[in-house]
């Protein structure tokens, strides 16, 4: 009886209470990424690859697809790009031992294949700029769109080399890579969206004139003269 | 209870008739309230809209159709395999999965590798130089008696799928063996499926199933002693 | 030609078949824009089927490779992201359709005698659809597919005296995992789609036997001429096919475009928290079933916990559903469609497809107080649609219905 009380009182909860909008109206920046931008992607690829693949897998993202989506060849990857892993048709996993990120960071660092599909862009941008100094905690930096992030600000080194704009530059580079990572297919699905609705009005018209020199037996009650 | 009485056929071959007659017997100008049926447009459009239709049609099995092909993990998974070679001894084989499929890997001792070229077992093949139907069974730098690359003939390197229904023959190096025909058998591989025999270079005997030698992959040698299954050597 | 189809027709009714439900199939020559949406369904019904099979050759009904299966859908295999859409895409598109099929039913009086059994063979179609629907989402196993199982399946749990025991029979386990997942995934691929299928054809073959109805709420078969055909009949081929397929272009316009351009809708098609694997330990901030489940969510939320129980909202959640079928029965119009059906009729079905726009609205919101409030007074609407049917379609001056369709 006691279990049946519990449920009926936990279904109440949920079926009352989804009411925790958790991220507290944080302002996000506009990422004004540019998926079509082949440059902006690639160099987004490198800095990823660089700063954050070293904790961050994209396990569903595989070395030759981003060769073969980004241009570039299976030497260009293995020379720029792989550093955890020989086969360029593997999936991009991290080097990190679990133990020690558990012990680093007190977890796994997330998979990134499908953030910016489960947070957006915007999101990554404003998060990956959002650091600023709090000793408080253990790497001393804290953040403004993820309160008590466990990650230290590993593009400090971007940005201290650099002006602010080229920065933000790199920055959307990188949101801009992770936005591919999410759903490579959008590479090409616009545009075949495009071709596929350019058929599809022609189509339109056929079956519109066709319909349109059917019905005239009707309109003209030629298939029955209306009495 | 009506409908069961009439002539739907006849009714039907009637409207027919009069929509045929009213089109020839219109005049050319006849005001657009009272115009009838132009049917060579009517045919034209139906026509046009099936013939674009049916492309629309091909354009969408398309993507089915192809969602069949090998996907990029069964592509990755089938990548080139290296094979360490530096303990191999003469007569010993070795088998790894290339592409989801057996590749042997064995050494031939030098008596059985000088065997191959003896006319007495070039008689009992079926295509013993590659010319005929086994043509195409191996990459031209091992058409060739030993069926390796050159300078290599005494590691052979053969996708030990029987070329008949698939099987993967079992590995008879000995001559004479009395299960396999004695005199007339000269060594290889002997499929447990259907009985078709293949010699020491996977050259297929006269008179079995199998109609072509086995195949040869795509291979080279990175160094003396490993061999990369599914690349072919620098040209 | 001939000979063949003589030969086929010794064997197999082909031609009678033919004429009977097609060439020779009367429809009313009226139709207008609300009765493309038949012919849609069928259209979207095909197309689950297609790419659902292709998907099925991909997908693992596995809680620990459900997910990444969808994900290798979308990248590994060859235009498996453009099958995975136009499926995801699929669902919310059938609905749209069933919802607009439903409507064209309210404003003609589709349901009135003598078409009750289309009627109730469409609404168990609906009821059908939505458990498929239902089940599908959860098979990718993202949060809102792990949360959304949790939270429905949870409402049989609230079934006095046998709940828990209904709970874990359904769920094969303590909580939502594997053992579910592998059922829904067989039910979703297997039993509803047969469902479906066969209850389609009963809803065509009991459509075919009485005759469509037609925006004047004309019965055609009242008045025919000499041979016995309604004379504001017009054959379904040529007339209707060609009108439907262009409609169905139309529609794949419209679909194509959200397919390519905007396949996730916005988080109303695929949500973004159903891009995080399925966590038993975390619910996501926010949590709603999708659109076309909201309105009778809305009501579930919308009736208080009594008696320290939850039962009385899920019995007014399938009683909202369920209390569609009994519409041919509550309405005593003698007029069936709008064009001349008295003002507190227009009036009553104008407030009822706000509050149903309005309760969908809210199921997906946040509850506040104000929400709260809104949902119920929507839930009463709902039902007072209903319940007062009886009295304001016997009241008000219904206007004259002509003898034969008009223009």
């Amino acid at each position: 009886m006691k279990t049946l009380t519990k449920l009926q009182l936990s279904i109440a909860a949920m079926a009352l209470s989804f009411s925790v909008i958790a991220s507290p109206g944080v302002q996000l920046e506009d990422a004004k990424t540019d998926i079509t931008d082949t440059a902006s992607l690639q160099n987004g690829a490198k800095l990823f690859m660089n700063y954050c693949s070293g904790c961050h897998a994209i396990s569903f993202m595989r070395y030759n697809r981003i060769g073969s989506d980004l241009g570039l060849s299976d030497a260009d990857i293995e020379a720029n790009l792989m550093f955890a892993s020989d086969k360029v048709g593997e999936t991009i996993t991290t080097a990190m031992p679990e133990k020690g990120a558990a012990a680093w960071f007190g977890g796994t660092p997330p998979d990134l294949s499908l953030v910016s599909r489960s947070h957006g862009t915007d999101w990554i941008y404003s998060y990956l700029k959002g650091f600023y100094a709090d000793e408080s905690r253990v790497f001393g930096v804290n953040n403004h769109v993820l309160e008590n992030a466990s990650m230290p600000d590993v593009l400090w080194s971007l940005r201290e080399g650099q002006s602010e704009d080229a920065f933000d530059s790199d920055v959307r580079d990188i949101t801009n890579f992770l936005d591919y990572v999410g759903e490579p297919a959008k590479l090409i699905r616009t545009d075949l969206g495009k071709k596929v609705l350019f058929f599809l009005a022609i189509l339109f018209v056929l079956t519109y004139l066709l319909k349109k020199e059917y019905w005239k037996d009707v309109k003209y009650g030629i298939w029955r003269k209306k009495d | 209870m009506s409908e069961q009485t009439i002539d739907l056929k006849k009714r039907r071959f009637l409207t027919q008739a009069k929509l045929e007659m009213e089109f020839k017997s219109l005049p050319s100008k006849t005001p657009v309230s009272e115009q009838t049926i132009d049917l060579k447009k009517r045919r034209f459009l139906t026509q046009a809209t099936s013939v674009v239709g049916a492309v629309g049609v091909g354009f969408v099995a398309w993507p089915f159709i192809s969602s069949w092909k090998p996907s990029a993990r069964a592509k990755a998974a089938g990548a080139p395999v290296d094979v360490d070679i530096s303990k191999l001894e003469a007569g010993q084989l070795v088998r790894v999965l290339w592409r989801k499929k057996p590749v042997w890997i064995f050494k031939r001792g030098a008596e059985a590798n000088a065997a191959l070229s003896s006319p007495e077992l070039e008689a009992l093949l079926a295509d013993p130089n590659g010319s005929g139907n086994s043509k195409s069974q191996q990459p031209a730098y091992a058409n060739n008696t030993h069926r390796t690359i050159e300078g290599n003939e005494d590691v052979a390197v053969i996708v030990g799928v029987c070329t008949h229904l698939g099987c993967s023959p079992t590995y008879r190096p000995e001559p004479g063996a009395a299960d396999l025909g004695g005199e007339s058998w000269k060594g290889g591989f002997y499929c447990p499926c259907h009985g078709s025999k293949f010699d020491l270079a996977g050259r297929v005997y006269a008179g079995v199933p199998a109609p072509t030698n086995l195949v040869i992959p795509p291979y080279h040698f990175v160094s003396d002693t490993l061999i990369r299954i599914g690349v072919d050597p620098a040209a | 030609m001939k000979n063949k189809q003589s030969w086929i027709d010794q064997r197999f009714p082909l031609t009678k078949v033919w004429n009977e439900h097609l060439a020779e199939y009367y429809t009313p020559r009226n139709f207008n824009f609300w009765y493309f949406f038949g012919s849609l369904a069928m259209l979207v019904l095909v197309m689950q089927l297609v790419t659902g099979i292709f998907l099925t050759m991909h997908f693992k009904p596995d809680s620990a490779q459900a997910f990444a299966s969808v994900e290798y859908i979308m990248r590994d295999v060859e235009w498996g992201w453009l099958m995975r859409y136009l499926h995801s895409t699929g669902a919310s598109a059938f609905f749209v359709v069933i919802y607009l099929h439903m409507y064209r039913g309210l404003l003609y009086g589709s349901y009135k005698a003598p078409r009750e059994l289309i009627w109730i063979l469409g609404m168990v179609l609906y009821i059908a659809l939505m458990a498929e629907a239902f089940m599908g989402y959860v098979l990718p196993w993202g949060q809102m597919s792990f949360w959304g199982a949790q939270v429905i399946i949870s409402l049989f749990g609230s079934v006095p005296v046998i709940g828990p025991d209904l709970l874990s029979w359904i769920l094969g386990d303590y909580a939502v995992g594997d053992p579910a997942l592998n059922r829904f995934f067989s039910l979703h691929v297997v039993a509803l789609p047969l469902i479906l299928v066969v209850l389609v054809f009963l809803h065509i073959v009991a459509l075919h036997a009485v005759g469509s109805n037609n925006p004047d709420g004309i019965e055609i078969k009242k008045n025919k001429d000499k041979d016995g055909i309604p004379k504001d009949g017009i054959p379904f081929h040529p007339y209707y096919s060609v009108k439907d397929i262009m409609g169905v272009v139309a529609f794949l316009m419209i679909f194509c475009t959200v397919v390519f351009f905007a396949p996730a809708m916005n988080g109303y098609f695929l949500e973004n928290a159903n891009f995080v694997l399925a966590n038993p330990l975390k619910t996501p901030d926010h949590i709603a079933p999708l659109w076309y489940l909201t309105p009778f969510y809305s009501v579930l939320r919308a009736i208080p916990p009594m008696f320290g129980s939850q039962f009385p909202g899920v019995v007014g959640m399938f009683a909202a559903l369920l209390i569609l079928i009994a519409l041919p029965w509550l309405d005593r119009s003698p007029v069936k469609s709008i064009r001349y059906r008295s003002a507190p009729y227009k009036w009553a079905l104008g407030i009822f497809v706000v509050s149903f726009i309005m309760l969908g609205w809210l199921g997906m919101q946040p509850v506040n107080e104000l929400n709260a409030f809104l949902a119920r007074l929507f839930t009463i609407l709902y039902f007072a649609f209903f319940i007062l049917m009886p009295w304001y379609t016997s009241i008000g001056k219904t206007k004259e219905v002509p003898e034969r369709t008009t223009e």
